[in-house]
């Protein structure tokens, strides 16, 4: 291994541990929700610093390798794609911590009614975000399509919840504030699998060279 | 590929001399106007191919080519070849500066005056021209009388390159020209280079893979005398298709 080999298994460790800690607030901001768990929510807000820390440090480092090491072909692609993979997953930080400040308020009131599409928009989501992130590290074309593939369960499950929060809103007015803080999070979640998706089409670029964005389902794809 | 096509390398091979199978069934096309950088280890064979361009092998005798070169369409490797007149649509440009032992103007005015250009006025307008081409006019004017050895190896480098201009090739060839030189001077090459594709074809052959990326358009990568990959110079540095070309270009060969 050269050195720069070694800086950029340094550089891949950061983004694994960036992901696991994103994966957590994603998984704890619901738990916080579901549960009514305020020092989780807590925890979720405060842990969001640790993200936005490792944010700044993959740039930097980044865009070190860049002006020192003059990166070529594959590890070229690596690198611009980790510093545009870190901006997703620092934004997938900032929603888990919307959803923790939406449990939080949410937890004052009485419960609406239990929690089953959300959890289940988390789970798809939360799976989302780490097989991606697996993907990249692995160079596994594979799974980053089957992440994409995946992003429209959650789109689904959104609109199920929409339409299930509108009923209630329609028939008893006092419900209002509590239906419009659940659709956040329904939305929060939807923009998190979209973040996924965003990283799993930086895979498909790292693995072949092919920008995916913006073009025609992937399903056409070998 | 889009443009005109200005050579055709078809199924070229070469022999030393003691049958040293130096170039194996070589195809590429070099586009008119581009430029085209070959780039390898040492001992793969780019200099040997950039030197088949203007027949250079051919003095020492016992060197063979075999295939086809087509310049504009006419293989320059037929024995009927002009090599004397070939050499001048085809200059080359080698890794060291290699002025003539004479004046500034003396160096450009050489190959003119070989040309059957001989009246003064004619010299004068055909070396500035050169100079002015070769963006070394304004660092020259005043001294044109001096000794080329005067100046610094970055201006020799741009002198050698005028003075293969001066009898307007068609094609030019680097052999590592910046090699030898500084940054800065290295950076005068570099501009000069994307600068004169207008007039001429270029084909470069360089160790320095940042300068191959900063300068060409295509991009040929070789080994062990085969040419690996031949592809736009965008998709040989971030995706190239091949996994040795990729060894190469990042640092992980062999």
């Amino acid at each position: 291994m050269t050195v720069f080999d070694d800086e950029l298994q340094h550089l891949k460790e950061k983004l694994l541990r960036m992901g696991s800690l994103v994966e957590d607030a994603v998984k704890n901001s619901i738990i916080a929700l579901v549960d009514r768990d305020n020092t989780l929510a807590q925890l979720v807000i405060e842990n969001d610093r640790q993200v936005n820390t490792l944010d700044v440090e993959i740039d930097e480092e980044s865009i070190r390798l860049i002006a020192l090491r003059q990166p070529m072909a594959t590890d070229l692609r690596f690198i611009t794609m980790a510093m545009k993979i870190t901006t997703d997953m620092e934004r997938v930080g900032d929603l888990a911590v919307n959803i923790a400040e939406r449990a939080l308020e949410l937890n004052t009131e009485p419960m609406l009614k239990p929690y089953i599409d959300i959890p289940k928009m988390r789970d798809i989501a939360q799976g989302m975000i780490r097989d991606a992130l697996n993907a990249f590290v692995k160079k596994d074309k594979k799974l980053a399509m089957d992440v994409i593939m995946r992003d429209d369960e959650v789109d689904d499950l959104k609109h199920d919840v929409l339409q299930e929060l509108a009923v209630f809103m329609a028939q008893d007015p006092t419900t209002v504030s509590r239906a419009m803080k659940i659709s956040f999070v329904a939305q929060y979640l939807e923009r998190i699998a979209d973040h996924a998706t965003n990283i799993a089409e930086m895979v498909i670029y790292f693995v072949d060279g092919k920008i995916i964005r913006h073009m025609a389902p992937p399903a056409e794809e070998k | 590929m889009n443009g005109t096509t200005e050579i055709e390398v078809r199924g070229l091979n070469f022999y030393y001399s003691g049958n040293i199978h130096a170039l194996k069934q070589i195809n590429l096309t070099v586009q008119k106007n581009s430029v085209t950088a070959l780039i390898g280890p040492s001992g793969c064979g780019k200099t040997t191919l950039l030197r088949c361009f203007n027949r250079m092998h051919d003095l020492y005798p016992r060197n063979r080519y075999e295939g086809e070169i087509l310049f504009q369409g006419n293989n320059i490797l037929s024995k009927d070849v002009d090599v004397i007149d070939l050499r001048s649509r085809v200059g080359m440009v080698f890794q060291k500066p290699t002025p003539f032992p004479m004046s500034i103007f003396d160096n450009i005015a050489y190959g003119v005056k070989l040309k059957g250009i001989k009246k003064r006025s004619d010299l004068s307008e055909r070396v500035e021209r050169a100079l002015v081409h070769a963006v070394l006019w304004d660092e020259v004017k005043d001294k044109l009388n001096a000794s080329a050895y005067d100046l610094s190896g970055g201006q020799q480098q741009r002198l050698v390159i005028a003075r293969a201009l001066a009898v307007n090739p068609e094609v030019l060839l680097f052999d590592e020209p910046t090699s030898a030189l500084d940054p800065i001077s290295t950076g005068k090459i570099e501009e000069l280079a994307a600068k004169l594709k207008k007039e001429v074809t270029i084909i470069i052959v360089t160790h320095n893979m940042q300068q191959a990326a900063r300068i060409s358009d295509w991009t040929g990568f070789m080994m062990l005398g085969e040419l690996i990959e031949f592809d736009g110079t965008n998709k040989i540095f971030t995706a190239p298709s091949e996994k040795l070309t990729e060894d190469y270009v990042t640092g992980r060969f062999g």
